[in-house]
C-alpha cells in the first residue's frame, strides 16, 4: 500500500506537466488516466483524461448517453474500467500495482475506498426501511468508525446542516423528492469524504424542488470540498463551477473555466448542445 | 369559465360565482345508488351458509359429543405437540437452508449456482413422502451413522429414545424439501430489491455482510414473508405425512386412535381439522404482525391493526348513526 502511494505521487507529478509549480506537493483530487469502459461492443468510454484538484468544483455536461454517469461511475468503481486506471487523493482506486501491470483489489479493500468517496444518486437511493437518523448514521457505525451515540449525533449535525433536523424520526418516502435528495447529501457527508460525487442529483425532482438541493450543494462548494457533478442545469454550472467539462461520445471535447465553455464555446459539438439545452 | 383570459382582472373585482343565485348541488348529500341484486346474492349465500352450519350440527354423523371428548385428550394434545415440534424446527432449518441456497444460487461462483441448482431441482422434484421414507430406511440401516452425525443441543433430550430418531427423520426429511422451495422464495425476495439500494450500499462502502444483514435482507423480507408462510401452511399440513415413519403427530395420533375406536373416526377427523385451522389462524395472525414491522417505511403509514380497525369502524358507525338521527 505504501510503496503504491509513493509511486503515485510521483507518477501524478509527471502526468500533469503544466501545472508543476502549484501542484507538485498535493496530489489531485481525482485523477482519470486513459479509462476505457465497453459493454460488449458498445463504447462508452473512449480514453478519457481527467484531473480535478483538491477543492475544485468540476460540473461534467454532456447529452444523454455521452458517457457522463459512467465516467462518474468508474471514479468509485462502482463500473470497472476495461483500460486505463482512476486514483483519488493520490491512491489507485480498484486496482494495485503489480509490476507494471495493474491488478484488481479484493471487494473488502474497494469498499473502504469507496467510503473515502461520496456519492450521491440521480434516484437518492435511501434505504427505505431506515429512518432519516438511520439512513445518516448507518455507514460510520458500519464501517466501524464511530460508535453508535457518536454517529447519531453527527447525522443530527449533519441533518441540521442541510436544514432536515426535524424530519430524523420520519422514514424517506415520508419526505418529498428534494428533502430526499438533502438527506442523501447528508449521508454521504456523513463518511466524510475528500471527494464527493453527483450524478444528476436534481434531474429526478420536481422544478420546484431544485432549488434546495443546489442550495446544498452550493454551501459544500464554498467549504472547500471538492465537488465532480454531472448536471443538465447550466444555470447552475455557471455559478459554482471552477471547471466544466464538456463530454460527448466517450470522450472529453473541451474543458475550462465555465465562461470560456459556456460563453465560447470552441467545438462545434458544445456550441450544439449548449444551444439545444439554454 | 369561458371568459377570455383578458377579462381575468374584471372577474377578480366582480363578486365570486359562488354568490351567484344558481341552485348549486353542492350541499345536499349524494344518495348512494341502489343495488338490489346484491341484497339477493347476499340472501342467497346467507341460507345456503345457514343449511350448511345446520346440517353440521344437527346431523348425528359428526357426533359433536365424541368431538368433545377427542379435543383435549392428552394423547391428541401429544400428537399436536409432536406436529408443533416438527413444523418449528422444520420451519427454521427449513428458511436457513434456504437463505444459504438462495444465496449460492445468486453468487458469481460457477460451482455454488448449479450445486444449488441442482439440489433445488432434486428436491422439489422428489415426493416428500418418498424422501422421509428414504431417510427412514437409510437411518436404520446405518444406525452407528447417524449417530455420528452432530445435532444442534434441540435434540440432545431424545437422543437416547426410539422417537428421537424418528423425530429427527422427520425434521431432517422436512427441512431438506422445505429448504428447496424456501430457496426460491428468498432468491425472489432478494431479487425483488431495487438495483438502486444495492448500488448506494456499496458507494457508501458498507462491508459486504452489513450490506445484505442490515440493507437488502430486511427489504427482502418484505415479499419473503408473504410467501414463505403461504409455505409454511402446507409444511403444517406436510407434517401430517410423518406418521408414514412411525412418529406420532397430530394426525398419526387422530389415525392410531381411529383404529382403536372405529366408529370415532368421523369425530376424530373433525378434531384434526379443527386443530389445524387453529395453527393455521395462527400462523395467519403472525404473518399479519411480521408483515406490518417490514412494512415500516415502504408505505406512508402502517396498516391499521384490527383492533385500530375495529375501534375506527365504531366510531365511524357511532358518528353515521348521529349523521341520521339528525336527518
Amino acid at each position: 500500500m505504501t510503496a503504491g502511494s509513493t509511486e503515485l505521487a510521483h507518477e501524478t507529478a509527471d502526468a500533469a506537466p503544466g501545472d508543476t509549480e502549484l501542484t507538485r506537493p498535493a496530489p489531485a483530487a481525482v485523477e482519470v488516466r486513459d479509462v476505457h469502459k465497453w459493454y460488449g461492443t458498445h463504447r462508452v468510454l473512449n480514453g478519457v483524461d481527467l484531473t480535478v484538484r483538491p477543492g475544485e468544483v468540476t460540473v461534467i455536461l454532456g447529452p444523454s448517453g455521452s458517457g457522463k454517469s459512467t465516467l462518474l461511475r468508474v471514479i468509485n468503481h462502482l463500473e470497472k474500467p476495461e483500460i486505463g486506471h482512476v486514483s483519488v487523493n493520490g491512491e489507485l482506486i480498484g486496482v494495485r500495482r503489480h509490476g507494471d501491470r495493474l491488478k484488481e483489489l479484493n471487494e473488502r479493500t474497494i469498499l473502504a475506498q469507496r467510503s473515502r468517496i461520496g456519492f450521491v444518486f440521480q434516484n437518492f437511493n435511501l434505504f427505505p426501511h431506515l429512518t432519516v437518523l438511520d439512513n445518516v448514521a448507518a455507514a460510520p457505525v458500519a464501517t466501524g468508525r464511530l460508535g453508535g451515540e457518536q454517529a447519531r449525533e453527527l447525522a443530527r449535525e449533519l441533518l441540521d446542516r442541510v436544514g432536515l433536523a426535524d424530519k430524523a424520526d420520519a422514514y424517506p418516502r415520508q419526505l418529498s423528492g428534494g428533502q430526499q435528495q438533502r438527506v442523501a447529501i447528508a449521508r454521504a457527508l456523513a463518511l466524510r469524504p475528500g471527494v464527493i460525487l453527483f450524478d444528476e442529483p436534481t434531474s429526478a425532482l420536481d422544478p420546484e424542488l431544485v432549488g434546495e438541493v443546489l442550495t446544498v450543494i452550493k454551501d459544500l462548494a464554498r467549504t472547500g470540498t471538492t465537488l465532480v457533478i454531472v448536471t443538465h442545469e447550466i444555470g447552475f454550472a455557471r455559478e459554482i463551477a471552477d471547471r466544466v467539462v464538456f463530454i460527448d461520445g466517450g470522450r472529453i471535447v473541451e474543458q475550462g473555466p465555465p465562461s470560456e465553455v459556456l460563453d465560447r464555446p470552441r467545438h462545434e459539438r458544445t456550441r450544439d448542445f449548449l444551444a439545444k439545452v439554454l | 369559465m369561458s371568459e377570455p383570459p383578458g377579462a381575468a382582472v374584471s372577474v377578480a373585482e366582480a363578486p365570486p360565482p359562488a354568490d351567484t343565485p344558481s341552485k348549486e348541488p353542492a350541499a345536499q348529500r349524494v344518495l348512494p345508488l341502489r343495488r338490489p341484486g346484491r341484497w339477493i346474492a347476499t340472501a342467497v349465500v346467507l341460507v345456503l351458509a345457514a343449511q350448511f352450519v345446520h346440517g353440521l350440527v344437527s346431523n348425528p354423523f359428526y357426533q359433536w359429543d365424541r368431538f368433545g371428548y377427542w379435543f383435549f385428550r392428552p394423547t391428541i394434545l401429544d400428537g399436536l405437540l409432536v406436529t408443533l415440534e416438527v413444523t418449528v424446527y422444520s420451519a427454521v432449518l427449513g428458511l436457513l437452508g434456504g437463505i444459504l441456497l438462495a444465496l449460492a444460487r445468486l453468487s458469481t461462483s460457477p460451482v455454488l449456482r448449479a450445486v444449488s441448482w441442482v439440489y433445488i431441482w432434486a428436491l422439489r422434484s422428489i415426493p416428500l413422502i418418498v424422501v422421509l421414507l428414504f431417510l427412514y430406511n437409510f437411518s436404520a440401516l446405518y444406525r452407528t451413522l447417524s449417530l455420528g452425525v452432530p445435532f444442534g443441543p434441540a435434540f440432545l433430550a431424545f437422543d437416547e429414545s426410539r422417537l428421537a430418531t424418528d423425530m429427527v427423520v422427520a425434521v431432517i426429511g422436512l427441512s431438506l424439501n422445505e429448504a428447496a422451495y424456501a430457496a426460491e422464495v428468498v432468491r425472489g425476495g432478494i431479487l425483488s430489491v431495487d438495483q438502486g439500494q444495492h448500488e448506494a450500499a456499496s458507494a457508501l462502502g458498507l462491508p459486504k455482510r452489513y450490506q445484505f444483514r442490515r440493507i437488502v435482507f430486511p427489504q427482502a423480507l418484505r415479499s419473503i414473508t408473504p410467501n414463505y408462510v403461504n409455505q409454511l401452511i402446507g409444511l403444517v399440513k406436510s407434517t401430517s405425512l410423518v406418521f408414514y415413519v412411525s412418529l406420532l403427530d397430530l394426525f398419526g395420533t387422530a389415525q392410531t386412535m381411529g383404529a382403536t375406536y372405529p366408529g370415532d373416526i368421523v369425530p376424530l377427523l373433525l378434531v384434526v381439522t379443527a386443530w389445524y385451522l387453529i395453527l393455521t389462524s395462527v400462523v395467519s395472525v403472525i404473518q399479519f404482525y411480521v408483515e406490518r414491522y417490514y412494512a415500516r417505511g415502504a408505505t406512508r403509514t402502517l396498516p391499521p391493526t384490527p383492533l385500530q380497525k375495529l375501534r375506527a369502524g365504531l366510531t365511524e358507525l357511532r358518528a353515521r348513526i348521529r349523521r341520521e338521527a339528525a336527518v
